[in-house]
């Protein structure tokens, strides 16, 4: 596994007079087809990451390396287009009148032919399911086919590395789910990489890493059962929380982080010794 | 206080567009006290309901009944007055309707415009806002400075602060993070008790719907198609598939463990407490 | 703010709805010059029957049109009464001292008015069949020889088709704070003048302040994305020239020809 992001002491202030850091000394490192999850209370810095990640804001110290390129030096078109960013709020984000109009506003930004642009923008609808929507209004989607539009967006410039600024968030329960689970599948096919900066648990427990950001420094970072183990005052998924419950009703149940699979399957095995 | 619809069909009519029937003949009952859910997907209808409930959408047929005021297609001016006083709003994202200089300002628009006097509105400004968690040294602070949850916090207080009956809310919680929205729908839980509200919450999660709730609603193409106490809605797996509504994270764990080991609970689980109990009960843990 | 027509798209596929945006604006500006050149009864005719050719083939409503007129129409009769007023010769109608009504007066009134009608009608006809998305990328391509004064043709085009996405939000949420200030005891459209002065703060405040945070949101998506002003972008949204449009254009030309024809026939003032 090579890593495709490297963040080293990357520190970072909005008001140069006051002394506390937004950021203080990140470092950390994402490799190629990873998915981590950035997790934090509001005001931890998750968001201002992001931006520095994209370039939309410059770094006081420390240095942030995407894909080989670095991000402050090369930040020209060509090193963004690496780069997707989707947004937490949906509405905020389109440019094009259309669906297809939007998802082309990238490609068109990189001078592309017309006739690439078109194999380009019917790839990446097909890709999230939303080529038959590629005609319509994009203010009259949901807000779950408006994120998938934006995604599009992003695949259509082939991006090593997606970042998802709370982009779930706003959506409800089961739109979330159903886009977790299009972007854990295109992953794979497209060998992308992943950044979610969330505060939903089980998007995060889905992740391949989670990292605990507070008051703009890292805390903790691992393997989510790891961190589920070891943050208590995490809310975990489901499985894990009914566990906890049993073991306080006298179930015996091991320490250890389980996932639904393993909880189903250790019920059911204990209907069978029964 | 009661809310009682009467086969309530309305509509938009913006300039020479016509809407579809945003509510077709709607006929609900919500008694006074009870803590109702409304779910449904986008388009379904649950704005408009909730608006209809203040006035907001005047019916085109039949009528609705708050307290003992009625509102039905035509002016009702007076009435309005009175049920938009009786019956307070939180819209979705309600941050964004603050616009005074000072958060007491804010807080006190509502009650002044319904006749409050000035002394006694700031003082009610006062109170609500340590209800709902904030330090009284910001009402002298300007709207725009708060965090995103403090500005959340001080709209919700602008509509308690008007002393409403009846409260309603659009998804009090969306966009918070988890921390922040158990805390305000917790707030809200406690009013409902306290103040003997009856309250009506908009949500797109089931596990709110379990935790607060009393009853559902399950509302499609602007029809009520489910309306009863959560437990026997949420035991409906077939007709809630067909209206295209989750069940709540216990029940769906429930339905998976009965399916693979055969062996069913003795009632139908809406939190993770009670499932914990009846796995015990029946000896799978 | 709903009762506008000029500027609103009606969806459809008639002939004119096919035609290339740029062929429909220039056919437009050029209707308005050539309308100059109408003079007597015989060339109004024309103009009058050209204009109703193409609403017809507009295949939307007549009442529409009309519904267009509506709200300009003191301005035009007030155009016209100047016209009646001012403009002296031919018989003298009415004398009455400082005020006096002549034929060529009355004559040249009901002209002014043939002319802004026809204005209307045939700036309503390109707005209702064109999307205004399909009208900025022609304004687009039609002023493009500009940008070799240095006027940033491209920058201004993708303003305008930005902001023309933003109306439809826009107007979402004024709809929802005047909502929400309602059901907080706000009572529009009552009591003095500056009472309602004062009530429009509480929506406009809000509202200016969520659209700087989109614009700021917007402004980050763009850079996101790639954008840079000035630089060379290539163009997804494609217009096509086909024959029908060459063929609109030709129909102008006639229609100069047959006018100018009339002209010099003479009529009422020659």
């Amino acid at each position: 596994m090579k890593p495709i992001v490297k963040v080293k002491n990357l520190t970072f202030k909005y008001d140069k007079r006051i002394e506390e850091e937004t950021l203080s000394d990140l470092s950390f490192t994402v490799n190629q087809g990873e998915w981590l999850a950035v997790i934090g209370h509001n005001g931890s810095g998750k968001s201002t990451l992001a931006k520095l990640l994209v370039g939309l804001l410059e770094p006081e110290e420390g240095s942030i390396c995407i894909a080989g390129l670095n991000v402050n030096d090369t930040m020209n078109r060509n090193g963004r287009s690496h780069i997707g960013l989707v947004f937490q709020n949906p509405e905020n984000q389109f440019i094009g009148t259309t669906v297809e109009d939007d998802v082309a506003f990238g490609l068109e930004n990189i001078n592309m032919p017309y006739e690439e642009m078109v194999k380009r923008i019917g790839k990446a609808l097909k890709l999230v399911d939303m080529y038959e929507f590629r005609s319509h209004d994009p203010s009259r989607l949901s807000g779950g086919q408006k994120q998938r539009v934006a995604i599009a967006g992003m695949l259509a410039l082939k991006p090593s590395l997606i970042i998802l600024d709370e982009a779930l968030v706003m959506l409800d329960p089961k739109s979330r789910r159903e886009l977790l689970s299009t972007l854990q599948h295109l992953i794979k096919t497209e060998n992308i990489t992943v950044i979610s900066i969330t505060h939903d648990m089980n998007e995060a427990a889905s992740a391949d890493r989670i990292m605990i950001l507070e008051k703009g420094r890292i805390v903790k970072s691992g393997s989510p059962s790891l961190i589920f183990e070891e943050q208590l005052d995490l809310q975990p998924p489901f499985a894990e929380r009914l566990k906890r419950e049993l073991i306080t009703r006298g179930g015996e149940f091991p320490e250890n982080y389980m996932t639904e699979e393993e909880m189903v399957r250790r019920l059911c095995n204990y209907c069978l010794i029964v | 206080m009661q809310l009682l619809f009467d086969s309530v069909t309305a509509d938009y009519q913006l300039g020479p567009i016509r809407s579809p029937r945003v509510l077709r003949s709607i006929d609900m009952n919500l008694k006074s006290g009870s803590f109702t859910a409304v779910i449904g997907h986008t388009g379904s209808g649950k704005s408009s309901l909730l608006k209809a409930m203040n006035g907001l959408l005047i019916p085109t047929d039949g009528q609705i009944k708050i307290g003992d005021t009625v509102i039905k297609a035509g002016k009702n001016k007076r009435s309005l007055k009175k049920i938009r006083k009786q019956v307070g709003m939180v819209f979705q994202f309600p941050e964004s309707q603050l616009f005074a200089e000072t958060v007491e300002q804010d807080i006190c628009f509502g009650p002044l415009n319904f006749g409050v006097p000035l002394i006694k509105a700031k003082k009610m400004a006062r109170d609500v806002l340590i209800q709902v968690g904030l330090d009284p040294i910001i009402l002298t602070k300007s709207p725009f400075s708060l965090s995103g949850g403090q500005k959340r916090r001080v709209a919700i207080a602008g509509i308690l602060a008007m002393q409403p009956e009846v409260l309603v809310l659009d998804e009090p919680g969306a966009g918070l993070d988890p921390a922040g929205k158990k805390e305000i729908l917790s707030l809200i839980a406690s009013w409902h008790h306290e103040k003997k509200l009856t309250t009506v919450l908009v949500t797109h999660d089931m596990d709110d719907v379990a935790t607060y709730a009393d009853d559902v609603i399950i509302m499609n193409e602007g029809q009520i198609v489910m309306h009863g106490d959560k437990r026997s809605i949420f035991s409906e797996e077939k007709e809630l598939k067909k209206w295209h509504v989750d069940v709540p994270d216990a029940r769906r764990f429930q339905l998976r463990i009965e399916q693979e080991t055969g062996v069913i609970l003795p009632q139908v689980c809406l939190t993770v407490e009670e499932l914990a109990e009846a796995l015990i009960e029946v000896n799978l843990a | 703010m709903n009762k506008l027509i000029l500027g609103r798209y009606f969806p459809g596929d008639s002939w004119l709805h096919r035609l290339d945006p740029r062929a429909k604006l220039l056919a437009g500006v050029y209707f308005i010059f050539v309308l100059f050149l109408a003079n007597n009864w015989e060339t109004y005719l024309v103009l009058g029957l050209f204009t109703f050719a193409v609403m017809r083939l507009s295949d939307v409503k007549f009442g529409i049109y009309l519904r267009g007129v509506r709200p300009l129409i003191w301005l035009i009769l007030f155009t016209v009464f100047l016209q009646i007023l001012f403009t002296a010769g031919g018989e003298i109608y009415l004398d009455w001292g400082p005020i006096t009504i002549s034929e060529f007066g009355l004559i040249n009134g009901v002209y002014i008015f043939c002319r802004f009608v026809m204005i209307i009608f045939i700036s309503t006809v390109i707005t209702l069949t064109t999307k205004p998305i399909d009208l900025t990328d022609a304004i687009n391509i039609l002023l493009r020889p500009l940008q070799k004064l240095r006027i940033p043709v491209d920058e201004l085009s993708l303003m305008l088709s930005i902001s023309l996405r933003f109306i439809p939000n826009l107007l979402d949420e004024t709809q929802k704070v005047m909502d929400a200030q309602r059901a907080r005891g706000t009572e529009f459209g009552e009591g003095s003048l500056f009472r309602q002065m004062k009530t429009l703060v509480p929506i406009f405040l809000p509202l200016f302040v969520s659209s700087l945070n989109r614009a700021e949101d917007m402004a980050n998506a763009m850079e996101v994305r790639g954008y840079q002003s000035g630089e060379k972008r290539s163009i997804f949204r494609q217009l096509y020239w086909r024959r029908r449009d060459t063929l609109s254009l030709f129909i102008m030309i006639l229609l100069t020809t047959l006018l100018i024809w009339l002209r010099t026939e003479g009529g009422i003032g020659h």
